[in-house]
């Protein structure tokens, strides 16, 4: 402190910065990025654990022997599926109540705000049956759910067959302590949605459902299960929920702890662990892995029907059974073993699972990051528009002479002894500023709220006019300097003070933003810092103009969309052509508007009412007159 | 299960002083009358229930009148009942666990059931009609469910052997009544009839929760009831297997929840359901919700076929903190046929550190709410004399020839409270907030304060002292 007290040493200080401030921004930028992709290297991973002494110590043994059951379900299952065209909810009822349970079922209904063209829905309406599995001499307080979705596209079937095993199996055991509850849901997330809003008694998102009459305490871990197929190759789990949100480590660990003892193959995002980690391979392909991860996190999207669980403080994964090419099938049986051997060990929780991390990032099933040792990415990174504004600030204070300005809104403590006391002019960044966030309000209500008028005057379905008034009020956006322009007066206080005030307002917005986003969602937060922090840091009325104009519309939080799908798929080792991608930029825009509406998904209003109007304004720095 | 009132474990003493309503004159002393009773319930799973009651003289004299300053209630919602209750409780038998019927409670079997309530009651009742004098009554009850499909291997013929591994061989030599009743009633909805072996002396017919029920009657003290072989197996057989879709469902139950998500705030529903096809009834409501959920008692709502139903009677003792318990008693009138939703919202305290249990993050418990009601029989009966009548019909004790009463206890919850992570992380953020928090000062001064470059005032000590060495080295003085 005493360093900043000192006026002399503060003015050296400033100098100081003045003068490194570019290569200080080049070698913490470099910095950032190295450090992030140094995360799947082995320093900075370490070895998962199971921290949860409740499910440590105790190896359970599986005696599931009911694979051939389950696939004798799963035959009716299809039989009455294909007799009803839709949940055959009779037949599930029946069958749960034969097994043991106390069965209930619930309806909904929701229309979507336009129709879905990924999905062909528009107003869906269905059915969720559920048993429940009461736990003797206990008072049901707590329980678990195992969830099975069931959509037309995806039938998952055999899911639904070994879920009726595992019921039957585990009704005839007498060591239950927690309630089990046997999930069916149609429409995949919606129905999923609809019956956890019913079950917590709230309603989030508009959905219509009856409400729920049997109930089983406090839910306390999910596990999703997807299978279409009566063999396995390998099952692949999902962890990302809604908003980037994880589960605890923990169930993952028991996932994988599970995986090993039935030795079966376990894969994380698709991609098997690579044998040796220690090797440079091993650890490029943890980062290939690593970086599928980020992007998953960062699109904010529940990745299976585990990521609406936890906005209910429950823990959940999803469980995909994949059937590919590979020699060696697991049955059923090892499928239900797994099961069996993870509800056991969640039976014994004596408290909500909490031990473990809650923010990790996972370069293999087996190893993590966890969050201290990559927040100094981000850190790295954030800096930039820091010291980019403290230069500003500084070359604000020695330019302008103009009087001293003190504004409400005025912040500036008087600078360096034996200085005039100079501010910067905030009045004219009003206009900017409001005009940029009004942008971003209209892309926030305008396309969805405007789609029928869309609809009505050119020749485009809801969903495409949604879509297509999306791009246009985006694209529309670039044209705002020249509008601006015309409600700015010319500045007072010399050519430049203009826009490196605007400039250093943006810069601090941008940096709170991207701060506050990597707090909750690190993926979303880094993807966006790595792809703005640079550009906003070049971006300046003069100079090369044309090349900042490339460079900042490149980085725009729709082309990091684009760009994040061909990365995407290029790590999935599934590319795309320019075609495929457009089309599949297309469908993700509808999609994330439609996570906003039937989910609550935070990535569209963020990028629509926060990061697009802060890019709008390092726009209208570009076009500074 | 047919028993559709919600399972609730907990474990409950009540002790009340005071009379006990209007009980015979002279009852038998140091008597003992132990009962079993034996429910089929349509999906095939049995209840039994156990009924022992001891009587004795005692000297200590009773004061008229109930106080109301010694009525206690306390729940322990977290307690699960099991064998350690049963052993001391089992002391408390006359013939212990030696003869009698008390030789069927295994405790290997009682707990590999799917529902067990333990009870213990005691109570003075006057010895005579004037209420002179005084006895003192010991009831002990002890329920069970066995299960059908875990314990009965899908099998729904049961026998006292399958279900307890032993059988009867003599009533308990201390006891004046010792009987076994097992329910043959038929069940309105499906004709099945149910065989009971060895076939019963006489039957014995009760209305038990507003319904008439027909019980086969077997009197241990009868010597006639063992003369086939030395020991009484009962055997249940139905005649034919039915589906197991009926269910039972009493007038009266109530399911209770917790809704919301997050920390901060929540609400606790409770709904009532009456499914008396055209009878209301009013219904006692009491809440006993711990002080850390701080309730709001103005969103109080309660709705019935989606109009408010305003309570007759309300009682609220607010809560205090680390004191007092929130108590909200209420009087609600439950239409014929209709489901009612009493919801309050409440907000989550923030506990001191050193008050949070040992396993914070397994949630804390808010007690069951309890619900009194006289609920509407479907048959009128006559009113019984009491201590000729078996002691099973006394549990739902029927007030005039129309009506029962019934107490429920809805079941306990698990609210999670906010809770720091109590582990090496938590060290971490405070140290860590400590360090923001110092700089945060300085940095806050640095930035709201005006500085101005004054020369530094020297003392005139400091003068002298410079001064002297100035003239030392031979330059003018300051």
């Amino acid at each position: 402190m005493g360093l900043l007290l000192d006026s002399h040493r503060r003015r050296a200080l400033a100098r100081l910065l003045l003068r490194l401030n570019t290569p200080l921004c080049v070698v913490s930028y470099m910095a950032g990025v190295i450090w992030f992709l140094g995360l799947a290297f082995s320093p900075l991973t370490q070895n998962t654990y199971i921290s949860e002494n409740a499910m440590g110590s105790t190896m359970v043994e599986e005696q599931f022997e009911g694979g051939e059951h389950a696939l004798s379900y799963a035959r009716d299952f299809i039989a009455q599926r294909r007799k009803t065209g839709s949940l055959p909810v009779t037949w599930l009822e029946r069958t749960m109540r034969s097994v043991g349970l106390e069965v209930y079922s619930q309806s909904f209904s929701r229309t979507l705000p336009f129709p879905d063209e990924t999905h062909e829905r528009y107003m869906v309406s269905g059915t969720n049956v559920y048993g429940i599995l009461r736990a003797p001499r206990a008072a049901s307080t707590e329980s678990l759910v195992l969830i099975v979705p069931s959509s037309p596209g995806t039938l998952n079937a055999q899911a639904v067959g070994l879920l009726l095993s595992l019921a039957t199996y585990f009704r005839s055991q007498i060591y239950w302590a927690k309630d089990i509850i046997f999930l069916v849901t149609e429409h995949d997330l919606l129905g999923t949605e609809a019956w956890l809003e019913a079950y917590h008694d709230v309603n989030i998102t508009g959905m219509q459902s009856s409400p729920l009459r049997g109930r089983a305490g406090a839910i306390q871990a999910a596990v999703a299960l997807e299978l279409n197929s009566d063999v396995v190759t390998s099952l692949d789990v999902a962890v990302e929920g809604l908003n980037g949100q994880l589960p605890n480590l923990d169930l993952l660990n028991l996932f994988h702890a599970f995986c090993q003892k039935e030795a079966l193959l376990c894969t994380l995002q698709g991609k098997l662990q690579h044998s040796d980690w220690a090797s440079l391979g091993g650890s490029l392909h943890g980062l290939q892995t690593l970086m599928l991860m980020v992007l998953r996190q960062a699109s904010g999207r529940p990745h299976g029907p585990h990521g609406l669980f936890l906005r209910y403080h429950v823990e959940a994964i999803t469980l995909r059974g994949i059937n590919s090419f590979r020699q060696y099938k697991y049955d059923m049986t090892s499928v239900g073993k797994t099961l069996e051997g993870m509800f056991r060990k969640l039976n014994n929780l004596l408290e909500r699972l909490h031990q473990s991390y809650f923010f990790y990032l996972l370069p293999s099933l087996s190893r993590f990051v966890s969050i201290g040792l990559y927040m100094p990415a981000i850190g790295f990174l954030l800096f930039i528009p820091g010291l980019k504004a403290l230069e500003l600030w500084v070359k604000l204070n020695k330019v302008d002479f103009g009087p001293e300005d003190r504004s409400g809104l005025n912040h500036s403590p008087p600078q360096l002894i034996g200085q005039e006391n100079r501010g910067v002019a905030l009045t004219p960044l009003v206009a900017p500023v409001l005009i940029s966030q009004a942008t971003g309000l209209a892309l926030y209500l305008l396309p969805v709220m405007g789609q029928h008028v869309a609809a009505q005057h050119f020749p485009v379905a809801e969903a495409e006019a949604v879509v297509l008034t999306l791009l246009a009020i985006y694209v529309a956006g670039l044209a705002l300097p020249h509008s601006t322009h015309r409600v700015v007066s010319t500045s007072p206080r010399g050519p430049d003070s203009g826009w490196m005030a605007l400039k250093l307002l943006a810069l601090l917005y941008l940096a709170l933003q991207l701060g506050c986003i990597s707090l909750f969602n690190f993926s979303l937060g880094f993807l966006l810092a790595v792809t703005m922090v640079p550009a906003a840091a070049l971006t300046q009325p003069s100079g090369p103009r044309l090349l900042y104009a490339v460079l900042l519309v490149l980085v725009s939080p729709g082309a990091t969309l684009l760009g994040s799908l061909f990365l995407w798929r290029e790590l999935q080792e599934a590319p795309l052509t320019l075609a495929e991608g457009w089309q599949l930029f297309l469908s993700a825009l509808a999609q994330g508007v439609l996570d906003h509406h039937l989910y609550g998904a935070l990535l569209f209003p963020l990028l629509a009412l926060g990061l697009y109007p802060c890019w709008l304004l390092f726009w209208n720095v570009l076009f500074w007159k | 299960m047919a028993m559709a009132a919600p399972l609730t474990l907990h474990l409950l003493l009540a002790l009340l002083l005071g009379s006990s309503g209007p009980s015979r004159a002279e009852p038998e002393r140091d008597s003992l009358r132990e009962e079993l009773v034996l429910t089929p319930l349509p999906s095939g799973d049995v209840s039994a229930t156990f009924q022992f009651r001891t009587r004795w003289d005692s000297e200590l004299q009773h004061e008229g009148g109930t106080n109301h300053h010694f009525l206690r209630y306390a729940v322990l919602p977290r307690e699960v009942v099991c064998t350690e209750n049963l052993t001391p409780w089992k002391k408390l038998l006359p013939c212990s666990s030696k003869a009698g019927l008390s030789v069927l409670l295994k405790a290997e079997r009682l707990f590999h059931t799917s529902y067990h309530s333990q009870a213990v009651h005691i109570r003075p009742v006057c010895r005579d009609s004037h209420c002179t004098s005084i006895s003192w009554e010991l009831r002990q009850t002890l329920t069970v469910v066995f299960d059908a499909y875990t314990t009965g291997q899908g099998k729904k013929d049961w026998s006292l052997f399958r279900m307890f591994s032993r059988t009867i061989t003599e009533a308990c030599p201390l006891a004046s009544q010792s009987h076994v009743y097992v329910d043959i009633s038929k069940n309105s909805q499906d004709n099945v009839t149910l065989e009971v072996s060895p076939p019963p002396k006489s039957t014995y017919q009760a209305v038990v929760l507003g319904v008439r029920r027909t019980y086969a009657v077997y009197d241990l003290l009868n010597p006639a009831t063992f003369s086939g072989s030395r020991s009484l197996n009962l055997q249940l057989r139905w005649k034919q297997q039915q589906d197991s879709g009926g269910h039972l469902v009493p007038f009266l139950h109530a399911q209770r929840y917790v809704s919301g998500y997050g920390l901060q705030t929540g609400e606790l529903s409770t709904i009532l359901h009456n499914t008396h096809p055209y009878r209301a009834f009013p219904v006692l409501l009491l809440e006993i919700v711990p002080w850390y959920l701080r309730l709001y008692i103005h969103t109080l709502t309660i709705t019935t076929k989606g109009k408010e139903n305003k309570p007759s009677y309300i009682h609220y003792q607010p809560a205090q903190d680390r004191l007092r318990p929130h108590l909200l008693e209420m009087l609600i009138q439950l239409p014929a046929n209709s489901v009612t939703k009493v919801s309050i919202q409440f907000e989550r305290a923030l506990l001191k550190w050193t008050e949070y249990t040992p396993d914070p993050n397994h949630g804390f418990y808010v007690s069951p709410s309890v619900l009194s009601a006289l609920v509407p029989n479907l048959v009128g009966t006559k009113p019984t004399n009491w201590e000729e009548s078996p002691l099973f019909s006394t549990m739902f004790p029927i007030s005039d020839s129309s009506s029962h009463f019934v107490r429920l206890y809805t079941e306990p919850l698990l609210v999670n409270l906010p809770t720091p992570d109590f582990s090496m992380p938590y060290n971490v953020i405070c140290l860590t907030c400590t360090v923001v928090a110092v700089c945060y000062g300085s940095f806050y001064n640095l930035l709201t304060r005006t500085f101005h470059l004054e020369e530094p005032k020297r003392s005139r000590l400091v003068r002298w002292l410079a001064n002297i060495i100035r003239r030392i080295r031979g330059v003018p003085p300051l």
